[in-house]
Parts: C-alpha cells; sequence; structure tokens
C-alpha cells in the first residue's frame, strides 16, 4: 500500500455518530416541515430543501473521505476521481433541471385542473 | 534479460499489473475507483432523469412523507420513520466494513471475518427492508380512482385526512362483477386483478356520505393537495375510468404513474447494487476463512469490496435525500 495505514477505529466510530446525528437531523426536520423553511423560496426550491441538499453533501464527503479512505490517496488521483464526475454531474443536473422547468412552463398551462 | 522484460515474471504479481502502483494505488484498487466513477454518473443520470420529470410536473408530484408512513408489524402512519432506520442499517453496515478493513491491516483474521459477517447480516436486513417497502407500496394503503383525463382522485374526510375506499364505501358491488379464472370455466380468458370496488359503488358512496371529499393531484400554495368541495368532487367522479388499488408500472394511487415508474427503477437498481455487494461479500468472507489472503500476506481485497460497498452506501444517502425528503 502506498500510505502508511494506522488504526483509527475511534475515528470511525465519530464518524458513525456525525452520520447519525445528521440523518436525525435530516428525518426530524423531514416530518417537522417548519413553514419557515419549508414555504419559503431560494433559487428556485425551498431553504428545507436546501438544507437537505447540503447535508446530504455532508455525509457523502464523510463516507468517501473516512470510509473510503480517499483521504490517503495521493492528491492527484483523489482530484481526479472526485472533481470528474462532480463536473459532470453538476453539468447534467443544470441541463436537465433547466429543461425539466422549461417543460412545465411550457405544457403546465395547459393542462387542467 | 531483465531489462528486455516490461513486465514481472513473478506469477504473483500478474493480477496487480505487474506490480506498477501510478499513483501510489494498485491495479485493482484503481480499476475499482473508476468502475465506482462510472457507476455513481448512471447513478446522476437516473436521479437527474428524476429530476427533471419532477419539475416537469411540479405542481402535482406525490408528496412523499404522504406516501410513506408505514413502519413493519405497527399500526398507524409514520411517515419516514422506517426509511430512516433502513439509512441508519446501511451506515452501521458501512462502519463493519471499515472495521474489517481495518482489521485486514493488522493482519487478525478473525476479527475480519467477523466484520464482515456483521456487514453481510445487515445488508440482508437492508435489502428485506426494501423488499418489504416495495411490497407496501404495490399493495397501497388507501385506494383511488383515476379519471378519464388521467389524474388520480383520493378520498379524505371533514378534517382533511385522507381515508381508504373501504373506509366510506358500504353499497352493495351492483354489477355483478367477479374476477375470471380458471375454476369458473374461463380457463381461455385471462384478465389482471380487478379492483375491490366497482366504479358505481363508489360514486353511490360519496353522495351517502357528505363527509367525504375529494382530493386531487394538484399542490396547493401551501404545499398541500387540493380538497374539492362536494360539488367539484361530484362533477371529477363522474369522470372516473378506474377504481385504482396500490402503484405499479401502468396506475399509481398516490399520483403520478412516472412516480412509481422511478421509485421501482431507481430503488430497484440500487437494490441490485446491494445485492451484488452482498454476494461479493460472501465470496471474500469465505476466503478470508479459508486464509487466502492470510496466506497472500495482505487483506487488500478486503479494501476493494469495502469501496464497493461504501459506494452502495453512498448512493443510498442521495436516493434518500431525493426519493423521501426533498
Amino acid at each position: 500500500m502506498g500510505h502508511a495505514h494506522e488504526s483509527n477505529t475511534k475515528k470511525i466510530w465519530i464518524v458513525l455518530i456525525i452520520l447519525t446525528v445528521i440523518t436525525g437531523v435530516e428525518v426530524w426536520l423531514g416530518i417537522l416541515k417548519p413553514d419557515s423553511l419549508h414555504l419559503s423560496n431560494f433559487l428556485g426550491t425551498s431553504w428545507l430543501n436546501w438544507i437537505f441538499i447540503i447535508l446530504t453533501l455532508v455525509k457523502a464527503y464523510f463516507i468517501a473521505w473516512s470510509f473510503m479512505h480517499l483521504e490517503g490517496e495521493k492528491t492527484l488521483f483523489r482530484r481526479a476521481i472526485v472533481w470528474t464526475p462532480i463536473f459532470l454531474i453538476c453539468f447534467l443536473v443544470t441541463l436537465l433541471l433547466t429543461e425539466g422547468g422549461y417543460i412545465y412552463d411550457t405544457l403546465g398551462p395547459l393542462v387542467k385542473w | 534479460m531483465k531489462s528486455n522484460s516490461a513486465v514481472s515474471s513473478n506469477k504473483k504479481e500478474t493480477w496487480s499489473g505487474g506490480g506498477v502502483k501510478p499513483f501510489g494505488a494498485s491495479y485493482g484498487k484503481m480499476m475499482m475507483w473508476f468502475f465506482i466513477v462510472s457507476d455513481a454518473l448512471t447513478f446522476s443520470g437516473f436521479l437527474a432523469a428524476y429530476g427533471l420529470t419532477r419539475f416537469k410536473f411540479i405542481d402535482s408530484w406525490p408528496i412523499a412523507d404522504e406516501v410513506f408512513t408505514h413502519v413493519p408489524f405497527v399500526h398507524g402512519e409514520y411517515p419516514m420513520i422506517y426509511v430512516a432506520i433502513m439509512t441508519f442499517i446501511l451506515i452501521v453496515s458501512s462502519v463493519t466494513m471499515v472495521l474489517a478493513v481495518d482489521a485486514g491491516h493488522k493482519m487478525q483474521k478473525n476479527k475480519v471475518a467477523w466484520y464482515m459477517f456483521a456487514t453481510i447480516i445487515f445488508g440482508i436486513i437492508f435489502v428485506g427492508s426494501q423488499a418489504w417497502e416495495w411490497n407496501t407500496f404495490i399493495k397501497g394503503s388507501y385506494g383511488a380512482v383515476k379519471t378519464t383525463e388521467g389524474k388520480i382522485l383520493q378520498f379524505v374526510n371533514e378534517d382533511g385526512k385522507q381515508i381508504a375506499l373501504a373506509d366510506f364505501v358500504t353499497t352493495e358491488r351492483l354489477d355483478g362483477r367477479e374476477q375470471h379464472t380458471k375454476k369458473n370455466g374461463l380457463w381461455f380468458v385471462e384478465e389482471p386483478t380487478i379492483a375491490t370496488y366497482s366504479i358505481d359503488q363508489i360514486i353511490t358512496s360519496y353522495n351517502e356520505h357528505p363527509e367525504v371529499q375529494v382530493r386531487t393531484e394538484l399542490i396547493t400554495d401551501q404545499k398541500k393537495k387540493t380538497i374539492l368541495s362536494r360539488e367539484e368532487g361530484s362533477a371529477q367522479l363522474a369522470k372516473t375510468k378506474l377504481v385504482v388499488e396500490g402503484a405499479n408500472l401502468e396506475v399509481n394511487e398516490y399520483g403520478n404513474t412516472i412516480f412509481a415508474d422511478f421509485f421501482f427503477f431507481i430503488t430497484g437498481f440500487h437494490g441490485f447494487h446491494v445485492i451484488t455487494g452482498i454476494l461479493i461479500n460472501i465470496i471474500i468472507f469465505f476466503n478470508v476463512i479459508i486464509g487466502t489472503y492470510e496466506k497472500r500476506g495482505h487483506y487488500e481485497m478486503v479494501e476493494k469490496v469495502g469501496l464497493y460497498w461504501h459506494f452502495v452506501d453512498l448512493v443510498w444517502v442521495f436516493v434518500f435525500t431525493f426519493f423521501y425528503l426533498v
């Protein structure tokens, strides 16, 4: 192995606690749905949704960095496998969500309720 | 001779690309990472397509915590509780996997085996839960009707809480319709399951129960589904073409059919990954037990299968957010 590995069981348990707490907060907010966050609007969606998305990215960070041990990989390798998909995903999501919004704007008014 | 050979002839090295380690990562580990990158892009494609469809039907998309409200062995409605437990189980299985990798670095064979075993058990519990979730979703909880315009109409009581068809449909079924079966001599006719109630039955019961109101898929400014007045409800019900109980790839009592399609497709694809992960884990588990990696001198294989397992967990974190929370 390219990197020296020291046992870090303590850190693993800390990450488990962090992930559990974040999931707990997400579910708690998801059940409560406070109106101030839920009915607000910021950049196309509610603040509540932004909180969910940000917390999800934090969880993803911990899983990839700690569990998948990306922190121990060589910097260039890490950048190659992290930033390539992030760039592609941002690109795709931007295009598709814009397109989805456009379809709604165009077809939505034609639907009779 | 040595200067001529680009690849080491040591047989042990064949599977590690001749022992060359660009970026300090072995051949196997690097390829696992490349696979994970490509698989991540596949999942992103699905989730992005889900996002597009959701934006397309942004004013009528089903509200997740009204769809996933059941917990096994418990009556009543507990939105998202069960899926939160499932998420926790998968995170714990990830932790036991890291512990297995960690023990592997210290060459502790028994510890690796036990942690792998725990990971497999948690994985099986997760897939079982997923199967239960599917079953509940397919069976449905309330029942609804579909109009000729393809809209789903659900029923609520005076408090605005959704009620099941069985809660207010009390009249007799008058159309004499029965499921075609072989034992009734209809061995040459096949038909899909017919609904418990006929359309006429539902409309008659609706007229007899003034407390029942019809709810449409349209979402209001308060992010709730629209509840129609009695008269409007009656007018909508007159357009009924189908009684819907549960969800499948063609109809969905909770709302848009494509919501069910994406649910089955994306959680199904993820579940398939989990099942694959469990199988690979089992293979590696037996390899650990018979001492393959002890002889090889390192437990890198556990690390590689661990990467895959964590990736499955990583994907679930996103599926959880975009299907159940957002």
